[in-house]
């Protein structure tokens, strides 16, 4: 499913741009684009690395297992596969908790890591488990409480009540997440 | 609000190294530990990363997308929609960036509190890059086969982007 849209997504901007004669512009992006996958991971490297560190110190320390523990009647509803003890849930929570406070860029690390330990209790390694998918849909759908960069968008260009989008956009990343839960659901009962 | 979201990441720092002393752990052995699997956990992404830049960057920078839309134009014209957030609506699941840029643009253009400008906001709030965290999340651990994972995801786009549009309706008019 990932290769076809890769594909799709190549092949359109391809020929479109083939269909325009714009092959000069085409030449150019096609040797030049990947630099900006370097110029990410250098602005997103240092975020992973600076956080991954951090929150090994919290997992040492018992405070993240702790955390997993406070949030646990929630998330076992959620993810009845992960075992009891297992880090994957502090993670979760982690990524979670960042997500809603709009803080992005520092849910990023805590979800990989949560991926990390899920992985560890995953029977076929090649192969996305019932935790994984459960707990991307939950992330994609992207659950935020603050969402600090369009409200700092909406204050720039002077808005006179910047807040007042909060509500509406909680109320639709709800009805995404769970129509998301809600599908996947489905489909796993049906596989059964 | 703008103060407090400012001072949690450096409490919370503060809060994590603390409680590690507190515990006589050796954090500045586990920093480094831990920033060790960051990195190879960067060195994991970057493959799907560089994958996903590339076939997002020729298919919007094409130009594409403003051809194949272009039939909706009318129909949005007569809704009283501005045309522009048909394409940050399809865009959202697949860029961040992309999405963001024409968030600025509208409200720079038609300014945060008109119609389109709320409810590009809430597009840009109430769903997150599908697409792009999939493949990255699945590719940091190697797993080629990601089952339903997308399609649910894209579904959960769909909804959340078909609510936006909803409530907005509801809330602003």
């Amino acid at each position: 499913m990932v290769s076809i849209i890769w594909a799709v997504l190549i092949f359109l901007g391809v020929f479109y741009y083939l269909f325009t004669g714009n092959i000069e512009a085409l030449n150019n992006e096609v040797l030049t684009n990947s630099k900006k996958a370097l110029e990410l991971m250098l602005e997103l490297m240092p975020v992973i690395v600076l956080w991954t560190g951090l929150m090994k110190i919290a997992e040492d320390s018992g405070l993240l297992f702790k955390f997993a523990k406070f949030l646990s009647p929630f998330l076992r509803k959620l993810f009845p596969e992960v075992k009891k003890d297992s880090l994957a849930l502090g993670y979760i929570a982690s990524n979670i908790a960042a997500n809603m406070l709009g803080l992005g860029s520092a849910a990023t690390p805590f979800g990989l890591k949560a991926m990390d330990e899920l992985q560890k209790e995953n029977p076929n390694k090649k192969e996305a488990s019932t935790p994984m998918i459960t707990f991307l849909v939950l992330n994609t759908a992207g659950v935020t409480i603050i969402p600090t960069t369009i409200l700092a968008m909406r204050v720039m260009y002077n808005s006179a009540n910047p807040e007042e989008i909060i509500l509406p956009a909680i109320l639709a990343t709800a009805i995404s997440s769970i129509s998301g839960l809600t599908l996947d659901y489905f489909i796993r009962r049906k596989k059964k | 609000m703008n103060i407090i979201s400012k001072i949690i990441i450096p409490l919370f720092v503060v809060f994590i190294i603390y409680c590690g002393l507190k515990k006589k752990i050796d954090v500045y052995d586990s920093f480094l530990k831990g920033a060790k699997e960051g990195l190879i956990t960067c060195f994991n992404i970057f493959p799907a990363m560089l994958a996903m830049i590339f076939a997002i960057n020729i298919f919007l920078n094409s130009g594409i997308i403003n051809f194949l839309l272009g039939g909706f134009e009318s129909i949005f014209n007569t809704l009283n929609i501005p045309f522009s957030v048909l394409p940050m609506a399809i865009l959202r699941p697949i860029s961040g960036n992309a999405s963001l840029a024409i968030l600025n643009d509208i409200l720079r253009t038609l300014g945060p509190d008109s119609y389109a400008g709320r409810l590009a906001s809430i597009l840009q709030g109430c769903t997150d890059t599908t697409v792009y965290v999939i493949a990255l999340y699945f590719s940091s651990v190697r797993i080629s086969k990601t089952k339903q994972a997308l399609p649910v995801g894209l579904f959960a786009d769909l909804m959340g982007i078909l609510a936006a549009f909803v409530l907005t309706k509801i809330f602003f008019g």
